[in-house]
């Protein structure tokens, strides 16, 4: 077994993505996120990769399409505002159906917001975000060893479905240190993308990356087959925690830090006699939408713990089919909810249900 | 103690993260569940710095340390904000050159060390920190010199080796203090 060491999670997932053969990163400075450029900075020209700080994230995010179009694994990483300046650029990426990891560590909104944790970019993360029909793979690690595990993860998915895939932290995730113990360099074989523009040495026809078809057609069946892999993607690849369901009465749901502040209630209020447990999405999409029709029938109510207005409670909402109450507990604009504030939320759903 | 929650605070530049990060070490390295997490704000840039670890037996839940049973105070500042904070017999350690007033709880443990003039006095103004680090050490019977190099041998790159036996004399005179 590997040493364990401390790692700030944006380092962590930098180290993670250059294991996972991850030798091009594209960047613009941003806070909470800089590590992860400064780690890449000091890593990169050391392993004959490149590290490019761009003039803007516009520009950044249109150096990882072309590399992606290479066949290459290359990666973005910024936080809220500096996201909202990509997404162009990550529609362009998913209309061209193109591997690539994009970061996004967020910090309170709208506007330039603040540069303390918030998760209100949940609707940007899991709608797509740009322009046009698209998903993303969306992962929300809740650990450093998930900040290092779910980096390596999101490139494996993205190059297997052809997904852009993006990596929702927030400044808290980014900023704290935990033992991790990092996985093993893997060897990358570029055969196993026949589709990637790497010069046809005149031994087979073009390939071409492009996101644009005038005819509707096309353009329609471009859409439908793309849909056809998001359906396959949500068969196999909903991903979530289940702490202390069994016999639940009562369901919090929360992901990244907010599943750990819920922890913390969850272990507090069932000391106190209440039958409440958490499902932590670790995929946010896709929502793991299974996991909680499976316990709709078996709780009382749902009760939603994000840092944003209440973007996730939607998705709680789709997956129960309303059947049940959700509830949402949340603060916003760079406060974290406490586990006091969930512990009230949890004894007041129970009160008002018994 | 089952979980020992550290807010350490001060001023930016008087190694408060540093401070931590050796704390954190020091737990990791006894098998210990552990956590880290600093203030990031721009109070970073001059005013005060702040770093919250978690130490447990048990997985830890939320890192953020909003209720400490081990605080330490490195200037004023720090004590007024968090004074309140700090959990019935919990920890205060201050640096009774910085801060003139005396705590006002009489429910948790208090301990003064005059860790800036110590630091400035032996020739090591720098490590005002570690010389606190000690005194916890020595307060919670954790002072054991091989354990101690351990971590700090995790938080000393090797470029900067040197620097190992001065941060063990920091923390020997806070223990001995």
């Amino acid at each position: 077994m590997a040493e364990k060491v401390l790692m700030k999670g944006n380092e962590a997932i930098a180290e993670a993505a250059i294991r996972a053969g991850c030798r091009h990163y594209f960047g613009y400075p941003i806070t909470p996120q800089t590590e992860v450029a400064a780690y890449m900075a000091k890593r990169m020209p050391k392993i004959g990769g490149v590290f490019l700080q761009a003039e803007s994230e516009i520009s950044a995010i249109n150096m990882v399409y072309g590399v992606a179009g290479a066949g290459i694994r290359v990666m973005t990483s910024s936080s809220s505002p500096g996201i909202s300046l990509k997404q162009e650029g990550i529609s362009y990426l998913a209309g061209a159906d193109l591997p690539a990891l994009i970061v996004n560590v967020q910090r309170g909104g709208p506007g330039l917001g603040g540069i303390q944790p918030s998760q209100s970019d949940y609707f940007q993360a899991t709608r797509g975000g740009g322009h046009g029909d698209y998903h993303l793979i969306v992962l929300a690690p809740a650990s450093i060893q998930e900040m290092a595990d779910l980096t390596a993860l999101a490139f494996d998915l993205s190059d297997k479905y052809r997904v852009p895939a993006m990596m929702l932290a927030d400044g808290t995730m980014g900023q704290m240190m935990e033992p991790v113990e990092l996985p093993e360099p893997i060897e990358l074989d570029a055969a196993e993308k026949p589709w990637a523009v790497t010069g046809t040495k005149m031994k087979r026809k073009h390939n071409i990356i492009n996101s644009l078809y005038l005819s509707p057609e096309k353009l329609e069946e471009t859409n439908l087959e793309r849909f056809e892999r998001y359906e396959q993607i949500k068969k196999n690849e909903q991903r979530f925690e289940s702490f202390m369901m069994e016999d639940a009465e009562y369901c919090v749901v929360a992901y990244g830090i907010t599943a750990r502040v819920s922890k913390n209630a969850v272990i507090a209020a069932r000391a106190q006699g209440i039958k409440v447990g958490m499902i932590r999405p670790i995929t946010l999409w896709p929502f793991p939408e299974k996991a909680i029709a499976d316990v709709t029938d078996q709780v009382k109510a749902f009760i939603s713990v994000e840092l944003s207005m209440g973007q996730m409670i939607e998705d709680i909402k789709l997956a129960s089919s309303c059947k049940k109450p959700v509830v949402l507990c949340s603060r916003v604009g760079g406060v974290i909810t406490t586990p006091e504030e969930v512990l009230e939320t949890i004894k007041k759903t129970a009160g008002g249900n018994k | 103690m089952k979980e020992k929650k550290f807010l350490f605070s001060g001023f930016g530049g008087q190694g408060i993260l540093f401070a931590g990060k050796f704390a954190a070490y020091k737990g990791l390295m006894e098998g210990k569940n552990v956590s880290w997490l600093p203030s990031y704000g721009p109070e970073m840039r001059g005013g005060t710095a702040s770093c919250g670890v978690i130490v447990s037996d048990d997985a830890v839940g939320s890192p953020i340390v909003s209720n400490p049973n081990i605080l330490i105070a490195m200037n004023l500042p720090s004590l007024d904000k968090y004074e309140d904070s700090v959990e019935s017999g919990g920890y205060i350690f201050a640096d009774s050159t910085l801060i003139e007033r005396k705590v006002k709880r009489d429910d948790v443990n208090v301990v003064y060390i005059p860790a800036t003039r110590l630091a400035k006095d032996n020739g090591i103004p720098t490590l005002a920190n570690m010389i606190i680090i000690g005194r916890i050490m020595k307060e919670l019977n954790e002072f054991d010199e091989t354990a101690l190099t351990a971590a700090l041998k995790k938080v000393i790159s090797a470029k900067h080796a040197d620097m190992l036996e001065v941060n063990l004399k920091a923390m020997r005179l806070g223990a001995e203090y």
